[in-house]
């Protein structure tokens, strides 16, 4: 970045810390950045967040034209194959274009400010890492073009449904899909390879691992848990492939395969999956409530041993999603076991938070509403998922909109919302603006009410036994499909308060103070946008625990100078 | 919390680094413990279909020659021991020893590959043979995509030592190529076990 000519003379710190404020948001040098290849994480979060918000759209509108399907019983608005290609590419968005790259983006942003790093480790890996995002977008979005339409066979890709080829072009939806994954998981690695390197080995003086914001800790358990689980799924991925496209027969059983062993592989990375997303949900829960209640945060030191706790147990419980596929009775008794004892872990977080919250001065503004709301709605998710995980639900339930229920109530309600929370808690730090707060309880307010409108009613249907993965129903279960649809369609017009609040306000919100919540942090000493290598070589001593509210005691050594300086910029 | 007083001092925290691109044999650690997961994974495969596949062989194949394959391995092994006197020669400031021997393990690779070309050539079956075919083909193909990878990468570290002033900054490229290579042998030695010795 060129240094700012009227940089301001009368400034007394290191003239080379000071020598880029931001350009005015808005100048053409500043938002074209965000078009081309940039090393800067700042810029690369940005560019995350801006294009997952991007694939939320698109999913979220394939979503919108299932849900219409299923407005009424019959199979009346699109063709059953071509839901069976909606619901395939709407979970594969989701998952691969909207919720990896989001939290991606959060990690570029919020790591090296909040270890006190000028950038992370590997920039221009970094770069490439998000690049290859927008190229299996294309690729996957292309699936709608070739003969044959998308791939229809699920988000999961079970053979022997994922190694047919009817048409036979080798070029087919499911071809596209597996290139796509497997160019997710490169990016994946690459990102993983990077966050981890950057917070063991970049931290600021004083930062030990037990003074890191609990952000950074669930960070790198989510990342240990891709480093161990995505090349299980690549593997899959490759024999997949092989499968498809080149005759072997490694799934196929008329030619000696297994297909149960690609669901091993599938789960063993795909369950481990929810808690990569989920964990960097659980470290903005663990960021926010401390802030808006004005307590320390309960218990940090087992708050940041359970991300582990969670990520180890992770990886033991792949096989409660093949309790029906035939799996012998000792070996569902030993994953029904170790799925369970994942509440553990995450019932210490769950109790940890409310302890915070318990007497605080609760603030509601809206990150704490959808912070709050997130955590309302994990405790529900929390409670249906043990009970999938006892073998005799999972058996009656287990191909049944309850599973559906389940996972959305995870996937939107939970992490969604902690998402949400997390980009209106941090909008002002990394934008210079601030956002409107009007817009963003109306956004929230829609976004509850819809989120319960959709997914409560499947958890229903369920239990009365709809099945999933199918375009029509049973009238019996119109009722709870109509109010799922609406709920849909209320989600889908909520977007509009939050897209809006996003472009005005960053166009032409008020300016950001340095620290708008009041908020102990090393990113909340630098100023609002932060300059591109946050502190450079002035690095603040970390001299504390990162949750110090109410307590009286500085974070960093010299922290007047720091917080003067973040205020004056 | 930590403070000051009980446990770390603040000056114990991990140096700060001065610039960019000072951590990469860590990164390149942290990738091969994950890469090295590819391979796990493609083992788990092979041994649950040699346990349990209905039909192994296909007809007409009785087991896999072990005599040329078993040369090949020496030699790949014995790299792993040149590629370390390379390294200790670039320590030791002996920049045209560790040429040499850099250069001989690039050819000690080489062989290897030409060797496993030359088996795939004469084998009497093809990865559509049944999973014993497939299995057998993705595995020896993988490690070989390793194998021509860490010779490429050798070639890049050997014209960079050409480069005036290419280890001022240490030799983090030389020894991550280096981990590299024993790693790739370390994965043979376990794929010879598989394939080869555990036929009967």
């Amino acid at each position: 970045m060129k240094p700012d000519p009227q940089m301001s003379p009368s400034s007394v710190f290191d003239p080379r810390v000071l020598k880029a404020p931001h350009p005015v948001p808005g100048a053409p040098d500043n938002w074209r950045r965000f078009f081309g290849f940039n090393t800067d994480a700042k810029v690369i979060g940005i560019q995350y967040i801006a294009l997952a918000l991007f694939f939320l759209l698109v999913g979220g509108l394939l979503a919108m034209i299932m849900r219409g399907e299923l407005l009424t019983p019959p199979s009346d608005l699109v063709d059953p194959t071509v839901y069976n290609g909606l619901y395939t590419m709407h979970g594969t968005v989701m998952l691969f274009l909207f919720l990896f790259p989001i939290l991606n983006g959060f990690n570029n942003l919020l790591i090296p400010p909040m270890i006190g790093a000028p950038d992370m480790a590997f920039p221009r890996l970094n770069a490439a890492a998000f690049w290859i995002v927008p190229v299996f977008g294309v690729v996957l979005m292309a699936s709608f073009l070739v003969p044959g339409g998308p791939s229809s066979s699920g988000w999961w890709a079970y053979p022997p449904v994922s190694t047919q080829n009817p048409l036979n072009h080798f070029i087919n939806g499911q071809f596209l899909w597996i290139l796509a994954v497997a160019l997710s998981g490169v990016s994946s690695i690459m990102g993983a390879v990077n966050f981890c390197t950057t917070i063991l080995r970049m931290r600021a003086p004083g930062m030990t691992l037990f003074r890191m914001p609990i952000f950074c800790w669930t960070a790198l358990a989510a990342q240990a848990i891709q480093l161990g689980g995505l090349p299980v799924l690549t593997a899959g991925a490759v024999m997949l492939l092989f499968d498809l496209s080149f005759g072997t027969s490694f799934f196929r059983p008329e030619g000696g395969g297994d297909p149960m062993l690609y669901q091993h592989f599938f789960w063993f990375y795909s369950h481990p999956a929810v808690y990569v997303m989920v964990l960097p949900v659980f470290g903005i829960f663990s960021e926010l409530f401390p802030v808006y209640a004005r307590k320390p945060l309960f218990g940090y030191h087992v708050v940041a041993l359970a991300s582990f706790g969670i990520t180890f147990l992770s990886l033991i419980v792949w096989v409660h999603h093949m309790f029906t596929s035939g799996t012998p009775q000792w070996m569902r008794n030993v994953f029904m076991v170790t799925t369970m004892l994942i509440a553990v872990p995450t019932g210490i977080k769950v109790f940890a938070w409310l302890a915070t919250l318990w007497r605080g001065k609760i603030r509601l503004s809206t990150p704490m509403l959808f912070a709050l709301g997130g955590l309302f709605n994990f405790i529900f998710a929390g409670i249906t998922g043990v009970m999938l995980a006892t073998v005799p639900v999972d058996i009656h339930v287990g191909n049944t909109y309850f599973v559906v229920g389940h996972f959305h109530t995870v996937i939107f309600s939970t992490i969604t919302f902690g998402v949400f929370a997390g980009i209106y808690h941090w909008f002002p730090k990394f934008t210079g603006k601030m956002y409107y707060e009007g817009l963003g309880k109306l956004h929230f307010l829609l976004t509850f009410i819809g989120a319960q409108l959709n997914f409560l009613p499947m958890h229903w249907a369920g239990l009365m036994g709809m099945p999933r993965r199918v375009a029509s129903y049973d009238p019996e279960f119109a009722f709870a499909n109509v109010l799922a649809s609406l709920g849909a369609f209320l989600l889908g017009v909520a977007t509009i308060p939050f897209l809006l609040n996003m472009v005005s306000s960053w166009v032409r919100g008020p300016r950001a103070p340095a620290n708008p919540w009041g908020a102990i942090g090393l990113e909340w000493l630098l100023p609002s946008p932060p300059p591109a290598e946050n502190f450079e070589h002035d690095v603040p001593t970390v001299i504390s625990g990162p949750y110090g509210y109410g307590l009286g005691k500085p974070l960093v050594d010299d922290q007047e100078r720091y917080v003067a300086r973040s205020q004056e910029a | 919390m930590d403070t000051p007083a009980h446990g770390h001092p603040p000056a114990h925290g991990l140096a700060h680094a001065p610039a960019h691109g000072g951590h990469n044999l860590t990164g390149f650690v942290i990738f091969l413990c994950s890469e090295s997961l590819i391979f796990l994974a493609f083992f788990a495969a092979y041994i649950t279909y040699r346990m349990s596949a209905p039909v192994w062989r296909p007809a007409g194949v009785e087991g896999l020659e072990v005599r040329e394959p078993l040369l090949y391995t020496l030699i790949l092994v014995s790299s792993s021991l040149v590629i370390w006197l390379a390294e200790r020669a670039l320590q030791r400031g002996r920049l045209g020893a560790f040429r040499g021997w850099w250069l001989l393990t690039m050819v000690m690779g080489s062989i290897f590959v030409f060797g496993q070309a030359q088996e795939w050539a004469k084998l009497p079956f093809g990865p559509q043979s049944g999973v014993f075919g497939a299995s057998f083909y993705l595995l020896t193909g993988f490690h070989g995509l390793h194998v021509i990878t860490g010779i490429l990468l050798m070639g890049l570290m050997l014209v960079r030592s050409f480069q005036p002033g290419n280890y001022d900054n240490g030799e983090a490229g030389v020894v991550s190529v280096s981990l590299f290579w024993h790693f790739v042998d370390v994965i043979w030695i376990l794929l010879f076990l598989l394939l080869y010795a555990w036929q009967r």
